[in-house]
């Protein structure tokens, strides 16, 4: 049984059809990728994990546990956390509130402080800017920030929704470097990206979605060699 | 310049800041929650009407003082807050901004007729729970109960500031009202923080209600028309949504009022009020301390 197993689920916007019955899988330490073009449907696959969005057909199990059935604040609690599109932090809070945002299901003071430590290891510019508020750092700030928060939960799954979008490329390098240290370090990781590139490079397993449906699957290997993901998201 | 024109303009600066510490008070409820929900709750000034009638209740049913009556109040407007919440505003939370708006004009009409129905339009006298001293500075007067107003206010103010500084829960309160769907995504049970928030602001209401009745002596069922207007002005004044500018909005636009009141003549106050508002809406729409469109908090 696979960690978080997506089962033929369809989601709608009022009339808008978004999800036309797309599955996935993602096993436990793996890094998994789902690519796609603008509209595809990615990141309303996450949201839907998230709860934010309610499937009208089809099941989301994690443990075998019905997901789709669960509220937002339960499934942080269950163990997923989701760093949103375009980062969402909360810009007028300062750094360290957003963190402590994070860690909201939590009341281990001793765990926390340790977990603030260790993304302060991690990401030592934040720590810099613990007092600072969120709103003024950079865009690489903001999405460290916004990992790092949604790290302070715990996670035992992290959804990522385009992390190097609007990154200049040391920033995303650096971002990805973090992505697989963070899975080293035993969390599972489901990444959507339009960098299919990079993606695919540390992913262990992708799927691409197309309009709201899945069209081509495989280890990250493989699609990287294949002709039609070449040829529609690789540039050649 | 002459001494008489100044002690005037400073002993109506001193009622404008009384009075404006009330507006302060309740324009903190429409601010909050409208930064959670986006609502404007028309019943604000009818809860502040209940505030009053509680403390009215306190002081001659079981004879207590002002601190059993201000506590019992703030306890029992706040639990009436969270009640019109969950009764009245949450079964509506995805229908349209105009369904809520009119909702909320049904529920101000619905508390003032059903106490009127209860308890009679007739004004109430509220008992002297405060003794009448009154103090000098030159030919300044003070009165006691001015100076309880403005302790209570700031106090309270100070122990807002607090909640939403510092605690868990007002970290909350700014998260979902930044971005309700990245809150939800921090595990925040977003039902809780708008009942939280609810039962705040109602609660400062039911302060607030609880000094007019000690300030101005009398209480009727249609007392929070005025001064909930006057306190949505002021949260508009200040930027709606924003805490410090709902303390803002208040001050200025009691100073504003008692100043029309005592330099031109009462009867233009309310237009005064009214004007400050037309002419916010008109230079600054997001208010004195709103910068722009997306910041909400
Ligand atoms: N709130 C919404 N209301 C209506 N339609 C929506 C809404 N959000 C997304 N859609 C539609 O659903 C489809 C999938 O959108 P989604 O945001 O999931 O795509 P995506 O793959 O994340 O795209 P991008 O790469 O641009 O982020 C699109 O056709 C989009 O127009
Ligand atoms: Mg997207």
């Amino acid at each position: 049984m696979a960690l978080l197993e997506i089962n033929n689920i369809h989601v709608y916007y009022g009339a808008i059809h978004a999800l036309k019955g797309i599955s996935l899988k993602v096993e436990e330490g793996q890094i998994v990728a789902l690519i796609g073009a603008n509209g595809a449907g990615k990141t309303t696959t996450l949201r839907t994990i998230s709860g934010l969005l309610h499937p009208k057909e089809g099941s989301i199990l994690y443990h075998g546990e019905p997901l789709h059935e669960m509220k937002a604040q339960a499934i942080v609690k269950a163990g997923i956390s989701q760093v949103p599109e375009g980062r969402r932090i909360f810009a007028p809070l300062t750094v360290m509130e957003n963190l402590e945002l994070g860690a909201f299901l939590r009341n281990d003071r001793d765990g926390i402080r340790n977990d603030l430590e260790t993304i302060f290891q991690s990401f030592p510019r934040l720590k810099e800017r613990t007092f600072q508020q969120a709103g003024t750092l950079s865009g690489g700030e903001q999405q460290m920030l916004a990992m790092g928060r949604a790290l302070m939960s715990r996670p035992k799954v992290l959804l990522l929704d385009e992390p190097s979008m609007g990154l200049s490329p040391i920033f995303v390098q650096e971002i990805f470097h973090i992505i697989k240290r963070i899975n080293e370090q035993g969390t599972t990781v489901l990444l959507v990206e339009q960098n299919a590139r990079m993606a695919l490079s540390i992913a262990d397993y992708a799927y691409v979605l197309e309009t709201g449906t899945i069209s081509l699957e495989g280890t990250g290997a493989e699609l990287a060699s294949s002709e039609e993901v070449q040829k529609a998201y690789l540039g050649g | 310049m002459d001494s008489g024109l100044i002690t005037q303009f400073i002993q109506q600066i001193i009622n404008g800041v009384s009075l404006g510490s009330i507006y302060a008070l309740i324009a903190l409820g429409y601010t909050m929650v409208y930064g959670i929900m986006r609502l404007i709750n028309f019943a604000h000034g009818d809860i502040y009407m209940l505030g009053a009638y509680v403390g009215f209740f306190v002081t001659t049913q079981l004879q207590l003082g002002f601190f059993p009556a201000l506590i019992c109040a703030m306890v029992a407007i706040g639990i009436a807050g969270v009640l019109i919440e969950k009764l009245v505003y949450k079964p509506l939370r995805a229908s349209s901004k105009i369904s809520i708006l009119i909702t909320a004009i049904g529920m101000s009409l619905f508390l003032e007729y059903t106490t009127m129905y209860f308890l009679t339009p007739q004004p109430r006298t509220f008992p002297p729970v405060l003794p009448n001293t009154i103090f000098h500075l030159g030919d300044v007067i003070i009165s006691f109960q001015q100076l309880v107003i403005l302790g209570s206010t700031v106090v309270l103010m100070l122990l807002l500031w607090y909640v939403v500084q510092y605690t868990k829960m007002g970290k909350a309160m700014r998260a979902v009202s930044y971005d309700t769907d990245a809150a939800l995504l921090m595990g925040i049970n977003v039902d809780h923080v708008i009942s939280f928030t609810f039962a705040l602001g109602s609660a400062l209401a039911g302060a607030a209600g609880v000094l007019v009745g000690i300030y101005y002596n009398t209480i009727d069922p249609l007392m929070g028309i005025m001064p909930g207007l006057k306190a949505f002005i002021a949260a508009v004044l200040g930027g709606i949504g924003i805490i410090p500018g709902a303390m803002m909005g208040g001050i200025i636009l009691g100073v504003v009022e008692a100043l029309v009141s005592g330099f031109i003549s009462s009867t233009f106050r309310d237009a005064a009020a009214f004007g400050i508002l037309i002419v916010i809406l008109l230079i600054k729409p997001t208010g004195l301390l709103g910068k722009n469109q997306t910041e909400k908090v």
